[in-house]
């Protein structure tokens, strides 16, 4: 866990103070919507469908017991009780009042935490691997470099006003599992010839309306150099980003406008300007942050066999992951129990995950990209009782992985900018994929949904992804396969799905999904040969085939639709 | 005349704005009216361009009008002659002028007045000031009073101990 320091703490209070006086002036209208507008979501602070929405950040997902506690405090006295994991490992509370907004973030404040960032034209908070620190595969600890990369981009003068939202994720280990090419910057730790740590520079990746997957522009930065390097891509896109169109704005496409080639040897030469200027980073500067980190004091043990056997068995096999510290583990805490909307707690369940981490967990738990919790220092001699007392919180729900793990935007239940509902159409999925054996012999299975183009649910990437489309004021599900998230494992890079034809209405979803899965069981050539490997081997024809039938059925579909229309 | 905030106080401001067609339209023909002997001029890009060596020969001090999203390699010359360069902010969130200001002060080296002027409010005046602005026309000038206070916002920012995290 990071631990502020006097000046990090004192900033969040002032912010805080800030913010109260901006509300007051809003409230008094001193200041019009407007003007408001980004300051407040600068603040976390959206106006939505049914009420504000407030975004509160957790840096790079990283979350201790005491502040869980603080989130599900505000749950209970200034929401529903409940709140939202998103995809960018932050969570979100969708009742707050906007009278209130102050008052939440001071009690933030107290527990170190904020909203700076969450939304807005800015740098958003940025995002890592979950398993940064335990990973078998690591390289660096992702979690230094996020901080650095926190405390440079908060409140940064220069990029607060940008032509559109600007995400950053670090990847420490060998296999990315941040999601670098999907992202505005994807940075990926690696080691040199002669062993010097430094990063694959990745830019204009995106999902959004235009998706594409990000451009190497830099194969190797020696670490000393990063925020400098950061600072003249922001630089670049601040001013050469469009303004006059906002679907056109992210950096993506003036990394396309431009063409990669281009866009990097401006990047480089603003980059000579900068580099060995005060941004650089000292070893001692690292060490700093790296010393206000508390890491666990594991005990000296050896890797248990513990007998797996039965629903344990079936929990261990998805949700228990390896670590790199001998007789350790990595727990996944399932938020996606079929029926909860995927990425919602309560209060009371905050409150109890908050009690397992202090006695299991040394009082500390990720967000993952994937909606889900994760317990990331568990002694494997205690991972029975762990499962046991989260299988009583309805938490234990053996799907890591699988095609019920959903990652799903909130929505048109929530969300004012989605053309259709995804928490129906998460859990009508979930519904029809109840069967536990059938689930786990499907295997690896990314499952993204998202209500709109704004893609929060990472539809693109999902190895089966849903859209919700807008036609003539009803909504329909568009469906794309052989997505892919990242290099996850070798051989298997980031990739952009493919869309398998003419959208479907919301009830014919499961059925739809049941029958690409069908389509992959007949074809699959080994049980190691995951659904989206299957895609990538054969292509999507015999996919379409088995969805729309034949060609003329196909055609036959479209009609009906378009009189549908 | 107009009063703007200048190192955080609030002064009446002597520089004089020209507007740059009648001068240009003019200019072209050939047939030049004098500027104005005296005086702080305060002078559109163009116009520096076409009318550089009779904008030197003036008496009173100059000062540039520019947009956010000019090339400072346009007007890098002039910026030793320069008492007042002034960027136009078209609307408070566009994001350019902070990147151009940032550029001015650290790699050209410019010390005079660096001022905004147009869609200039009082909660990008910190920000701005913390990019090199150090002069500011509000688009409501009556609330200059009120405004600075936000000069005294996150001052722990200053603080902050180590070089690369003041750079930002």
């Amino acid at each position: 866990m990071y631990t502020y320091d006097d000046v990090d703490q004192r900033l969040v209070e002032e912010r805080v103070a800030q913010f109260r006086d901006q509300t007051r002036r809003y409230l008094a209208k001193d200041l019009s919507e407007d003007e408001f507008r980004p300051l407040r979501l600068q603040n976390g602070l959206y106006l939505q469908r049914y009420a504000p929405m407030l975004r509160v950040a957790i840096p790079y997902g990283l979350l201790s017991s005491r502040q869980l506690r603080t989130l599900a405090h505000i749950a209970r006295t200034y929401d529903r009780g409940y709140g939202h994991f998103s995809t960018r490992q932050n969570l979100q509370f969708n009742w707050p009042r906007l009278e209130d907004v102050p008052e939440i973030l001071a009690e933030l404040a107290v527990v170190q935490m904020h909203a700076i960032q969450t939304s807005g034209n800015c740098i958003r908070n940025v995002t890592t691997d979950h398993f940064a620190g335990v990973a078998r595969d690591e390289i660096v600890d992702s979690f230094v470099w996020c901080e650095l990369i926190r405390q440079w981009s908060a409140l940064n003068p220069e990029f607060a006003y940008l032509p559109r939202k600007f995400k950053i994720a670090v990847n420490g280990a060998a296999a990315d599992r941040a999601a670098t090419f999907a992202h505005d910057i994807g940075l990926h730790a690696l080691k040199n010839g002669a062993g010097e740590v430094g990063f694959r520079v990745i830019a204009g990746g995106g999902m959004g309306r235009t998706p594409v997957i990000g451009h190497v522009i830099r194969e190797f930065l020696p670490w000393r150099h990063l925020l400098t390097y950061l600072e003249a891509i922001l630089r670049l896109y601040n001013r050469y980003g469009r303004r006059d169109n906002k679907y056109k704005a992210r950096i993506k496409i003036l990394v396309k406008e431009l063409t990669p080639e281009a866009f990097r040897e401006k990047v480089e030469a603003e980059w000579l300007q900068l580099a060995d200027g005060p941004a650089t980073l000292s070893e001692d500067d690292v060490r700093a942050i790296e010393a206000r980190f508390e890491r666990p004091p594991y005990q000296v043990l050896a890797d248990a066999t513990v007998a797996a056997l039965g629903a344990f068995g079936t929990w261990m096999k998805r949700n228990v992951h390896p670590h790199k510290q001998p007789g350790y583990a990595a727990v996944s805490v399932s938020l996606k129990k079929t029926g909860v909307p995927p990425g919602d707690v309560t209060a009371a369940q905050m409150d109890a995950i908050a009690a397992l981490a202090d006695r299991y967990a040394f009082g500390e738990l990720r967000v993952s990209h994937e909606q889900n919790l994760v317990f990331a220092d568990v002694r494997q001699a205690d991972l029975q009782d762990l499962w046991r007392e989260l299988r009583a919180l309805g938490l234990a729900t053996p799907n890591i992985g699988l095609l019920t793990n959903i990652i799903s935007c909130p929505g048109g239940d929530f969300c004012s900018l989605a053309n259709a509902k995804s928490i129906p159409v998460a859990e009508a999925i979930q519904r029809r994929f109840d069967d536990l054996d059938y689930l786990h012999d499907i295997g690896e299975l990314d499952l993204n949904l998202s209500g709109c183009m704004n893609s929060c649910g990472h539809h693109h990437v999902g190895h089966i992804g849903i859209l919700g489309v807008d036609k003539h004021g009803e909504e329909w599900y568009q469906i794309t396969i052989g997505g892919n998230q990242g290099l996850t494992r070798p051989g298997a890079p980031a990739a952009l799905g493919q869309v398998i034809g003419p959208s479907f209405a919301r009830d014919d979803v499961p059925g739809v999904i049941e029958r690409l899965i069908e389509a992959y069981l007949a074809r699959r050539e080994s049980d190691d040969e995951r659904f989206v490997d299957t895609v990538w081997r054969i292509g999507i024809e015999p996919f379409k085939e088995k969805v729309y039938g034949k060609r003329h059925q196909a055609q036959d579909h479209r009609r009906r639709q378009l009189a549908a229309a | 005349m107009a009063s703007v905030i200048r190192h955080r106080t609030i002064v009446e401001d002597s520089w004089q704005p020209l507007e740059a067609d009648p001068w240009l339209r003019v200019g072209e023909s050939g047939l030049v009216p004098d500027f104005p002997v005296a005086g702080d001029l305060l002078v559109p890009l163009r116009l520096w361009q076409l009318r550089r060596d009779d904008l030197i020969a003036r008496d009173g001090r100059l000062g540039l009008l520019i947009e956010g999203w000019d090339e400072p390699e346009n007007f890098a010359d002039a910026l030793p002659r320069l008492q007042l360069v002034a960027i136009h902010v078209p609307q408070f969130a566009d994001g350019r002028a902070y990147s151009l200001a940032r550029i001015l002060r650290q790699r050209h080296g410019y010390a005079g007045e660096l001022r905004a002027f147009g869609d200039v409010l009082r909660d990008q005046l910190l920000y701005l000031s913390r990019c090199g602005f150090d002069s500011f026309a509000l688009r409501d000038p009556g609330r200059a009073e009120e405004s600075l206070a936000a000069f005294r916002e996150l001052a722990a920012a200053l603080r902050r101990p180590y070089a690369w995290q003041r750079a930002a």
